[in-house]
């Protein structure tokens, strides 16, 4: 009862949210100074004015808005995402395509970023003000304020122009055959993409956990605890450790849409061909089927990453836990 | 009877930045001494600021970094230090916190009471002795109600059959009943050995279990004399301070007495009741010392 109400409200949030995500963007592209048709056929097409009146005319773009709009949600539903005019592939296998790059990119820095950052973390929050932990913070809030492709290009001329540790950019060797290419290139074209996404991510989460660290060495709880006479060590095993994972991890998941925009920045830079790249060149392509299918399933993704962080509240928190069973 | 605790001329400074990087000395305790006999109840008692948290405090080692004292805290006749109190706390001195908020909110009770050198059984036990219901122990402190919170800090402090057991404020919150209960609970395990050292500002809760009654002021005590004198009312009690206090009481008309308590930045020299006493002579000006009287301690010139 209790879990069946809770699961017929988010699958009504997350109908909303894609209702509202995929309007504005419908508006947003159909606003901008950029014309389907001429982004299909190109500037100096030879094509007749008539001919171009056909194609308006069947791609219904002569429409009145609102029924444009229904017309692409329409198409949606029975799963046809439309054409992409970049690509020149249906949006559906363009997103999927792509997806399998961003997603190991995105869960390798999301992973490494996590782990990495709740460690730094852990070790400035339990020796505030000692020389590692000052190191630490400073070098985060560098990083933090750090625009994304400024760090990447910084990256991209000193580990891969200079110093040729890593290729320059793509997924995959320039000029090896598509069945030649092994993992280990896979994994070497994704490295450092990958780092730079890490560094990028890692900084709010050190920043986080430490503050977060130091904010329970102060509870009362604590004091308690040592007046119990419990060590150092137990208690950060038996109090902070448990007092802190949960915050950690709901913090995790809810970073998706940092990652998310993050990702596209880094992939830019690297030239790796994921979802980033493809919604740059669907933008500058005006190719809004695609466009609206990226902002689609990126709003679903988003939505995914805090619906876990939600659950995972509950689960872990017992205080959580009881409050919704009271309502 | 035997000492278990005796605090000599204990002095507690801060030390904290003033504007800029002065750095600045504030004496919150001043020449405090008490001793604590086995088997007995002791209360402190005073109000808010008068320094008596920061009593337990020092003795559990619990200040913060920015605290110096001076001065002597010994244990059954050896000096407490970090060292041996990492052996003592817990099993030999148990501390008693105010409230439920002590507790780690994520841990189970049952593990909590246990602490690190309990047993389940012993906690079983505790619990059955405490009348907490059994389910408890898979509870987590938010989901119980505080007359249980108080009963379950209770067995956490006697897991560890302590000789020493300071509680701080143990009743705020509870009502008249509950806190009597609680209390109880602390008379009972020093009638079985244990000296009890109880911190609270509620000196008629005291009356009832405490065998001596130590009056905080200003951070120093200024009266230490047996519960009688202060049920027995004003003309029994040393010092000025415990006659207003006793004074102010409800059942007693509310008289309350002029002035505030000096703030620990500010203080006067010699008695620090001086400004607000009534008996206020040259004298008060020099150093007060600690002194018996009539089978108590008073820090007064003019007490008699």
């Amino acid at each position: 009862m209790k879990s069946g109400r809770k699961i017929f409200s988010e699958i009504l949030r997350v109908i909303l949210l894609l209702i509202c995500v995929s309007l504005i963007a419908f508006i947003l592209v159909t606003k901008a100074p950029v014309d389907p048709l001429v982004s299909y056929i190109g500037t100096n097409s030879s094509l007749s004015q008539e001919a171009k009146d056909e194609i308006s005319e069947y791609w219904g773009l002569n429409d009145p808005l609102p029924q444009r709009f229904l017309t692409w949600a329409d198409h949606a539903l029975h799963g046809d995402m439309g054409q992409s005019i970049t690509y020149k592939r249906p949006v559906i296998d363009v997103i999927a395509e792509r997806m399998t790059y961003s997603f190991s990119l995105m869960f390798i820095a999301w992973l490494m970023s996590g782990i990495l950052g709740f460690c730094l973390g852990l070790v400035c929050g339990l020796k505030p003000g000692s020389i590692f932990d000052r190191v630490c913070k400073t070098f985060c809030l560098v990083l933090k304020s750090a625009p994304t492709f400024w760090l990447g290009l910084l990256f991209l001329s000193v580990f891969a122009v200079q110093l040729k540790w890593f290729p320059i950019g793509m997924s995959v060797p320039i000029g090896k055959l598509a069945e030649d290419v092994t993992l280990g290139d896979r994994l070497y074209h994704l490295a450092l993409p990958a780092i730079t996404l890490t560094v990028v991510s890692i900084s709010e989460v050190v920043l986080y956990t430490r503050q977060k660290i130091i904010e329970i060495r102060n509870s009362d709880f604590i004091l308690y605890a040592q007046a119990r006479g419990e060590r150092k060590g137990q208690i950060v095993r038996r109090h902070i450790l448990r007092n802190i994972a949960l915050p950690a991890v709901t913090l995790q998941f809810a970073s998706f849409s940092e990652l998310f925009g993050g990702m596209a920045l880094a992939e830019n830079i690297f030239a790796y061909p994921g979802l980033g790249t493809a919604t740059t060149a669907a933008a500058l392509n005006g190719d809004v089927p695609l466009l609206l299918g990226i902002a689609v399933f990126s709003a679903l993704f988003v939505f995914a990453g805090n619906l876990i962080a939600n659950i995972l509240y509950g689960v872990f928190d017992p205080r959580t836990k009881e409050a919704e069973y009271v309502k | 009877m035997e000492n278990i605790l005796e605090v000599k001329d204990l002095k507690l400074w801060f030390s904290m930045y003033e504007r800029g990087f002065k750095k600045k000395n504030l004496e919150v305790l001043h020449s405090l001494s008490l001793e604590l006999r086995k088997g007995e109840v002791l209360a402190v008692v005073g109000s808010s600021g008068s320094g008596k948290s920061l009593l337990a405090n020092a003795v559990l080692g619990l200040l913060p970094g920015n605290a110096r004292l001076s001065g002597e805290i010994v244990y059954k006749g050896m000096a407490l230090d970090n060292k041996n109190r990492k052996s003592l706390l817990g099993r030999e001195i148990a501390y008693i916190p105010q409230s439920v908020d002590y507790l780690d909110p994520l841990m189970k009770l049952g593990k909590q009471v246990q602490g690190v050198y309990g047993t389940k059984e012993r906690q079983r036990e505790l619990f059955e002795k405490y009348r907490l219901p059994l389910s408890t122990e898979k509870k987590y402190p938010f989901e119980v109600s505080g007359g249980m919170a108080r009963r379950i800090l209770v067995s956490s402090a006697v897991m560890g059959e302590p000789e020493l057991i300071i509680a701080d404020e143990p009743t705020p919150g509870l009502s008249a009943d509950m806190a009597m209960e609680t209390l109880m609970h602390f008379r009972e395990l020093a009638d079985k050995g244990a000296a009890v050292l109880l911190i609270t500002h509620d000196i008629d809760l005291a009356f009832n279990v405490a065998d001596r009654i130590a009056v905080c002021y200003a951070g120093t005590i200024v009266e230490i004399a047996p519960t009688s004198d202060f049920v027995s009312g004003k003309d029994a009690l040393r010092h000025p301070y415990s006659k207003a206090f006793i004074d102010a009481l409800p059942q007693n008309g509310f008289k309350p007495i002029g002035g505030s308590q000096p703030y620990a930045g500010n203080l006067p020299d010699g008695c620090l009741f001086a400004e607000r006493c009534p008996y206020r002579s040259a004298e008060c000006g020099g150093e007060i010392p600690m002194r018996e009287l009539r089978g108590g301690e008073v820090r007064c010139v003019h007490a008699t």
